[in-house]
This record gives structure tokens, C-alpha cells and sequence, in this order.
């Protein structure tokens, strides 16, 4: 039994891979662009399905894998035109499939009839392909299939099966592959003992022998080659037709469903035109890639879209297996960790080893040296384990982008770049549900309507451009559209009205842009399907400071808005300062330093409530003592004493927080706070330090927070006795 | 009483656990702060380790010792005494921290000394008299018990520092993770 769940597992792993590898390619899928290939991937990933689920006895999927697999199969022989409807049929079933594996998962039924529009649908494409190759309809077994076949002669087919030595260690027998050719007609075998070495150089883990089956049958080449679909790579397989009434492929052309529409007709939505003028907004063309919505109603059909590059090789085709294994998160989680220990102890060890007199232990020290490089190497390694190219969020994009497209009835066209771009898969996880919201944002309140966008002089469809880079240590994801930009006078009315700004207030541009991320904000006219709940934007910004992240946009009225957002690459480590306040210790983010000074009594100015500002780089700058936020004691308390680090915020607010001492750059593994205890206020995480203590990584804008608010004194008192203990 | 302070001793003590599982009984820990004796369900119990210091956090009440390094994991330490308003404990190397887990969540309780390993059958364990307000939260005890001629105090391990160490925050973020949509 426990086997048995283990073999579900997987297979519900491989299938949900299945299932994204033919999502993929029906998005790539369009008319006038057939990729071989492609449908190749697609087909064997609903075969594979299908497949899977026989063997767990999970019916319902079995049938409906089949409607799908037959229609694929058409497209595959080209008797099924591939038209705008089929692309859509196909990517409903492959949902359908998708809710079905999940029924067979939680072990539920599926609401009785819920697959049936899609398998009608599915069927309205299958009859062509009955009728155009006059050969076996969409029909589950090989019996029924002989029955409703046509006057198809029987004729003698040759196939010659050469497996490679190495066939059974991929768990392949080919006994089954034979008695699968049984079934088809009336099979002569014979084997081919000729390449059988002597006994004693045998491996009784190879196999030697090669078939040769005549066989007498009514079937289609493709139902024979169907039978190797799993050992092509491992194989040669000759078919031979010697057949009597030779069975040719009806031509495209004439099938009776009417011809399938290739032809350039009215097409507009991609032109090279647009394409250079998004090329020229950022990303080398080389690196674009095209997804169309589905332009609404006729232009749909004729859209060879030119200019549309190949994505081929790019995860489009699975690779089963080879170059790749598949582990357990938790085990590389627990290797992260485990460096992450080690990376610690190496630090501990160094900082012994300097107190050791120079010169008297040269090869210890350069021992040392080695194992420091060593281990920064291993962390580097460990993490890249964990970094994941972005591409497998923005694979989703098209699709939701095509969705709301037709939804709106706006014309979009999304253009990626970047998409190869590494991040650890926390952050990648992370990123989906900001970038839905920030397309879904961009989509429904960005974009015109096409008849707006031709009245502003604009292309009819709509771009809206996902981009990733990596940019000084942080990944920077740019979703930008060509839209109407935001309605500022609208944004303003809109915060008037719901209480979230002083009317008669000026603002500047900037801060009424900002106003799009202030909660409970929302400026649809009407609460539609897609967004307008007010629970948009300001999600997305709290979602995004969570994971150390800023989010921005950039708007010009007429022209578009950009949304910039930036993360870090992993959220594992991270490069800080360690600054020292009285006993305590706390590292910095130095993604949020900009400087750090000791001023001079001069240059201190005191402000109303007993706050002082110093002047830094042409700017007057609040100063925060920490030691008063934290309530710690035994701090100098001074700032013409100790340093002022002057910080940064995520919104470019700038804050001098004063320390006693700056000890030192450090790369610090990041340890959560919460998993063991709770959020704290001005505190993003913890770490530890080389000396095996913890010290807590500072959350600037969290600090900014705490000292614009609580001017309270601290409820916490450190009394002496347990400050002489923590020096310990 | 003898005084076990390392994980070997916590383990020969799980075997007899298992062996008394029959009955009625359930082993407690039991630990001295000042002149008072709780106790601790044994399988709660992770660990018992030697005092080491802690790093504080910042603005919180002074039962929150801080935080302290556990082989890579970040736990809170805190005071017994303190919560129970005996007042901050001032430490020495004799003190222990007391490591128990509750659920997959990981906190020290620092007390003075370990003091037994108790069998208690239940129909032993004698209910608390209603307590106003005192040294205890009555919330946090299920039970009292009489061993020799000292009084024990049964600790409630789970709920115990519960609302400090934010678990109903952490199982409500975590029904939020798995509740979202994929």
C-alpha cells in the first residue's frame, strides 16, 4: 500500500509537470503556427497522463484523457486544422484534465457531466479527423474502433524492433511491447538471437535480441508507432508498410469540415512596428517573447504573427529525465541550513584564530584561508540549488493575460523578457501573486479599450511588457503597459471621497500615484470580476515589504504606467552591517545604508520635541537613537560619539540612526524570528553571529514607523544585574 | 534529587516512559523557582540545557529573557519567575533553561534547578483551587500534585507563554498560507 501512494505521488508530481508542459505549448499553439514539436510534447503529456491513470484505475480521467489525446492526435497528423476555437477547446480540456487529476488526488468525484461541454467540443474537431483520414474515429480500444472503421483492407506491415542493450534498465519489457502489437492484428514473431554474446561475456542485465513482427492488421502507422511512443529514445523502430490497400493521408485541404483558414488576412495585432518600439523600451529583441491574447472574434483565426520568435528549447519540450533529478525541498532545505551552520562555524573559527600571536601558525591560517573560500563557495553552490529562473512565474502571465483580455474585450499583447533571469525559489514563489495583481491592475485600469486606444492614435492592441533583471544584488520585475496612465485628477477625487486625504491638500505627482497602494483604495467605476475590490495594490505592497521587497510606479498621463518592484535574490542571506548599541548587537540590511559618520557637535541641530536633525549631503536628516527605540541601556547615547548610519527606506526616506560602533561587513544567514516566536517591531529577522549569539537584523522602514509613532518611553526596563550577564 | 542536565539522561527517562505507558501514569519533569516546585509533561520536554546568554529583544515585558541560538534555530527564553511576578531572575551558570516544544514550535523556560522526574497517575493530580489573582495565571495549570510532603505545580506546556510566543498568530498565518490559492 504505502508503494502504491508513493507511485501516486509521482505520478501526480510528473503529471502536474505533464499538465504545465501542454499548457505551454497550446498557448505557443496558434493558426499558422504549428510547431511539430510542440504538439509532439503536448500529445505525449496527455499520453503520459492518460497513461498514468489507467494504471491507478482513475477512469473518468482515463476517458476524458483520451478525447483530448485523440484530438491531439489529429493535430499531430494534420488532419484537425488548428483554428482559434480548437487552441481554446484544447486549453479547456487541459483544465478539465487538470480538475480531474485533483478529483483523483483528494479521491473525490467531479460533479457528474462538468467535463461534458469541453468532451462536445472536443468532439465537434474530432469528426473531421474521422472523416478527412477515413480511418479509426475517436474510439477508446481497438475493437470498438474496428467496428465503426470503414472498408480499411487488412495488409501486412513489417516491424523491425532494435532496442538498445540498456532497454530494461528504464524499466521497459519488451514482451509487453510485442503483446501490445498482438492486440492490433495477427502478429508473426520472430526474435533475433543473433547479437547474443557467449555466456561468459554476457551481462545479464543487457539485452541482446531484436524482433521482427509481420504483422497482419486494419490499423493506422500511428496506432503501431503509438506502441513505442516509450521507447523511441531507447530503440529503432522500422515500420514497414507492404500493405495491399495502402492507406494515404487525405491532404489538409480536403477535409470536408470545411478548409482550414491560413491565410493572412486582417491582422494588425503584432507588427514589427510594435515590436521595435518595445524592444527599444528595454530588453534586446533576441530576448522577447510574444504571447497574443486572443484577439476577440475574427481576427483571432488569420494572426500570422510576424516577428514572432521561436521560444523552442526553452523547458517547452520535456526533457524527461536526464540531466536533471528530482529531490525533496525539505532535503535541500536541510543542506541550506546545515551550510548556513557551517558558514557560522567558520566564522566562529576565524575569529579565534586572530588572537592568535602573527607568524607562528602560517599554514593553520592559510588552511583557514582555504576553508573561508571553500565555504563561500559551497554557499554559493548551495543557493544556486535553490535559484530558479523566473520564467516558471511568468509562464502563467500569458495565460492569465489572454483570459482577462477577453474578458475586458481589450486587445493585450504580453511581452516578456528576462525570463531566464535566477531566483531563489522562495522569491519565485513569492512572486506570483504580486504580479497577478500588478498585470490584473494594468490590464483592467491601464489599458483603453481598443476603440479608445484607435481614437488616441494608438495600435489597437495593448502592450503591457513583464521584464526581469538583476540589478546591484536585487531582482527588479517591471510590469509597464501603453495605456492611459493613471487618472490623477480621478485618484485624488477617489482619496478625497473615501477619507484617505484632507480635501484641499496639494499633492505632488509622485505622492498621488502612491495613492494607488494606500488600503482600501480603488478607482473601478464598477466592481468588476477581475479587480475593483480595493484589495488590489495594497496587498501587493504589503506582500512585497514582507519579503524585504519596494514596489514604485512610474506613470505619464496618455502613455502608460510602469510598476517597478524589487526583491531580494534570495531570502536566506543577506549582505549587513553589524552595528553595536550598548551589549546588544544588530545587523543592518546594507541595501538600506548609505553612509555612516560621526558628526560634530556643530553640525547637531536640535528640532521641536527634542529631535534632532543633522545636515548630510546637502539635506537636513532626523536622527533616531536606537537605544532610546529599544529601550538598552549602557549606550553612549551620543551621536558626536558614537556614528550616525545614515538609512535609506523603501520610500526613499532617509533616516540618521544613531549606534555606538559599526563593527563590521557581514554576510548573515537570515533565521526567522517567527517560526519560534513572533513578529517583532523594527525587527526583520535574526541571525547568528560568528560567536554563536543571535543578533536581530533591523527593518529600517519599520524603525521609521516606530519612531514617527510610539514617542512613548519603552515599557521594558534592563535592569544592571542582567545587563553584566548578557556581557558574559 | 538527583539533577539530569543532558539529553542521555532525558532518553534512558523516554524508555521508562514507554514501559509506564500501560498505566495511568504520565512522567513530569518537575523544576524549582525559588521555594516553589512545578512540573512539565516529560514528552514535552526537549531538552535541558546549561544557561547561556541570551540577546534581547526589544519593548517587550521582562519575562521575555530574549532569544538564544538552539544548534541553528532561534528560540525565546522565558523567565518563570518573572511571569509569574517573582521578578527578573538574575542568572548564574547554575541556572537551566528547560527546552520544550509544543507542536513545531520551540521555546526555553528558564528556572532555577531541575529537581525530579516524577510518576503521576492521574486520579493523583488534584485540581487547582480557584486562584484570583496571584502568582499563578490560572489558565496555565492543570493540576496540583503532592510528592513526599512539597507541593507540585503542574504546568500546562501548550498553553504556557502561548499568547506571548504568538502561536495563534502562527497557526492563523499559516491557515492563511495554505488557504490561498495556487
Amino acid at each position: 500500500m504505502e508503494d502504491l501512494q508513493q507511485f501516486k505521488q509521482t505520478y501526480f508530481d510528473e503529471s502536474g509537470e505533464f499538465l504545465a508542459v501542454a499548457e505551454a505549448g497550446l498557448l505557443r499553439l496558434a493558426p499558422g503556427n504549428v510547431d511539430l514539436d510542440e504538439v509532439n510534447a503536448i500529445f505525449r503529456a496527455v499520453h503520459s497522463i492518460k497513461g498514468g491513470g489507467g494504471a491507478f484505475g482513475f477512469t473518468e480521467l482515463v476517458a476524458f484523457a483520451h478525447e483530448f489525446e485523440t484530438v491531439m492526435d489529429g493535430v499531430r497528423s494534420s488532419t484537425v486544422a488548428v483554428t482559434a476555437e480548437l487552441v481554446d477547446t484544447l486549453i479547456r480540456a487541459n483544465d478539465v484534465l487538470a480538475q480531474l487529476l485533483t478529483h483523483a488526488h483528494d479521491g473525490t468525484k467531479p460533479a457528474p457531466g462538468f467535463a461534458d461541454p469541453v468532451v462536445v467540443a472536443l468532439r465537434r474537431h474530432a469528426p473531421l479527423l474521422a472523416d478527412a483520414a477515413a480511418e479509426s474515429p475517436a474510439s477508446p480500444s481497438p475493437s470498438a474502433a474496428g467496428a465503426a472503421r470503414p472498408q480499411t483492407a487488412a495488409r501486412v506491415v513489417t516491424v523491425r524492433f532494435q532496442p538498445k542493450a540498456d532497454l530494461l534498465m528504464s524499466g521497459n519489457d519488451p514482451t509487453y511491447l510485442l503483446r501490445a502489437l498482438t492486440h492490433l492484428g495477427t502478429a508473426e514473431i520472430e526474435c533475433d538471437v543473433g547479437g547474443l554474446p557467449t555466456l561468459a561475456h554476457l551481462e545479464p542485465e543487457l539485452l541482446y535480441l531484436q524482433w521482427l513482427v509481420t504483422l497482419t492488421t486494419d490499423a493506422r502507422l500511428a496506432d503501431i508507432q503509438d506502441v513505442f511512443e516509450f521507447v523511441s529514445d531507447e530503440s529503432l523502430v522500422q515500420i514497414t508498410d507492404h500493405g495491399t490497400a495502402a492507406v494515404s493521408r487525405a491532404p489538409l485541404t480536403e477535409s470536408p469540415g470545411g478548409s482550414p483558414k491560413i491565410g493572412a488576412t486582417d491582422l494588425t495585432p503584432v507588427t514589427r512596428g510594435d515590436l521595435n518600439t518595445v524592444a527599444a523600451a528595454g530588453a534586446p529583441p533576441s530576448q522577447l517573447t510574444v504571447y497574443d491574447s486572443p484577439a476577440p472574434a475574427a481576427a483571432a483565426e488569420a494572426k500570422a504573427t510576424p516577428g514572432k520568435p521561436s521560444t523552442a528549447g526553452e523547458g517547452g519540450h520535456p526533457n524527461l529525465g536526464n540531466h536533471t533529478i528530482r529531490v525533496d525541498l525539505d532535503k535541500i532545505d536541510r543542506l541550506v541550513n546545515m551550510v548556513g551552520e557551517m558558514v557560522i562555524t567558520q566564522a566562529m573559527v576565524a575569529e579565534h584564530v586572530r588572537d592568535l600571536p602573527p607568524g607562528q601558525f602560517q599554514e593553520l591560517l592559510e588552511g583557514l584561508e582555504q576553508l573561508a573560500q571553500h565555504t563561500r563557495e559551497l554557499r554559493e553552490s548551495v543557493m544556486s540549488i535553490r535559484a530558479q529562473p523566473v520564467s516558471s512565474v511568468f509562464s502563467r502571465m500569458p495565460r492569465l493575460v489572454r483570459e482577462l483580455g477577453s474578458e475586458t474585450g481589450k486587445d493585450v499583447v504580453l511581452v516578456t523578457s528576462g525570463e531566464n533571469t535566477e531566483v531563489d525559489k522562495t522569491v519565485v514563489e513569492n512572486l506570483v501573486d504580486p504580479l497577478t495583481h500588478m498585470i490584473r491592475n494594468s490590464i483592467d485600469h491601464g489599458l483603453e479599450t481598443p476603440e479608445e486606444r484607435i481614437a488616441a492614435g494608438k495600435p489597437r492592441a495593448g502592450t503591457v511588457h513583464l521584464s526581469a533583471q538583476h540589478r546591484s544584488g536585487r531582482i527588479v520585475i517591471e510590469v509597464a503597459d501603453d495605456g492611459r496612465g493613471i487618472d490623477r485628477p480621478k485618484v485624488l477625487q477617489t482619496a478625497v471621497r473615501r477619507g484617505l486625504v484632507q480635501p484641499g491638500v496639494n499633492l505632488s505627482d509622485e505622492e498621488i500615484d502612491n495613492l494607488i497602494f494606500v488600503p482600501g483604495f480603488s478607482t473601478a467605476d464598477k466592481v468588476s470580476n477581475i479587480s475593483g475590490r480595493g484589495v488590489g495594490m495594497d496587498v501587493v505592497r504589503r506582500n512585497v515589504s514582507s519579503l524585504g521587497g519596494r514596489i514604485g510606479v512610474y506613470s505619464a498621463p496618455g502613455q502608460g504606467s510602469r510598476f517597478v518592484l524589487s526583491l531580494p535574490l534570495t531570502l536566506a542571506v543577506l549582505d549587513g552591517m553589524v552595528i553595536s548599541v550598548g551589549p546588544e548587537r544588530f545587523v543592518l540590511p546594507l541595501t538600506n545604508i548609505v553612509e555612516s559618520l560621526r558628526p560634530k557637535p556643530a553640525d547637531l541641530h536640535g528640532l521641536v520635541n527634542k529631535c534632532d536633525v543633522i545636515m548630510a549631503r546637502g539635506e537636513y536628516v532626523r536622527l533616531v537613537y536606537l537605544h532610546q527605540l529599544f529601550g538598552i541601556p549602557g549606550a553612549t547615547g551620543d551621536a558626536t560619539r558614537g556614528l550616525v548610519v545614515l538609512v535609506e527606506t523603501e520610500d526613499g526616506g532617509r533616516l540618521g540612526l544613531v549606534v555606538d560602533e559599526v563593527l563590521g561587513q557581514q554576510q548573515v544567514v537570515i533565521k526567522s524570528l517567527e517560526s519560534n516566536y513572533r513578529r517583532l517591531d523594527g525587527v526583520a529577522a535574526a541571525t547568528i553571529l560568528g560567536d554563536g549569539r543571535v543578533a536581530l537584523i533591523l527593518d529600517v522602514a519599520g524603525l521609521q514607523e516606530m519612531s514617527q509613532h510610539a514617542r512613548t518611553p519603552a515599557p521594558r526596563q534592563y535592569t544592571d544585574a542582567s545587563i553584566q550577564l548578557s556581557a558574559l | 534529587m538527583s539533577k539530569p542536565s543532558s539529553l542521555a539522561t532525558i532518553g534512558s527517562i523516554r524508555g521508562d516512559v514507554v514501559a509506564a505507558a500501560n498505566t495511568n501514569e504520565e512522567q513530569y519533569v518537575t523544576f524549582t523557582v525559588g521555594n516553589e516546585e512545578y512540573g512539565v509533561s516529560i514528552l514535552s520536554v526537549r531538552e535541558i540545557r546549561g544557561w547561556t546568554p541570551e540577546s534581547r529583544l526589544p519593548n517587550l515585558p521582562d519575562y521575555v529573557r530574549g532569544v538564544i541560538n538552539l544548534r541553528g534555530i532561534i528560540i525565546p527564553i522565558f523567565d518563570l519567575r518573572a511571569r509569574f511576578g517573582g521578578g527578573t531572575t538574575e542568572v548564574t551558570k547554575r541556572h537551566v533553561v528547560v527546552v520544550v516544544q509544543v507542536a513545531e514550535r520551540v521555546r526555553g523556560i528558564l528556572v532555577d534547578a531541575i529537581s525530579d522526574i516524577l510518576a503521576i497517575s492521574r486520579d493523583q493530580i488534584k485540581s487547582p483551587p480557584m486562584i484570583e489573582t496571584g502568582m499563578v495565571d490560572s489558565q496555565y495549570l492543570s493540576g496540583l500534585f503532592t510528592a513526599e510532603n512539597r507541593m507540585v505545580t503542574l504546568l500546562d506546556v501548550a498553553r504556557l507563554f502561548a499568547v506571548e510566543t504568538g502561536d495563534d498568530e502562527y497557526s492563523n498565518q499559516r491557515a492563511l498560507i495554505s488557504d490561498r490559492p495556487h
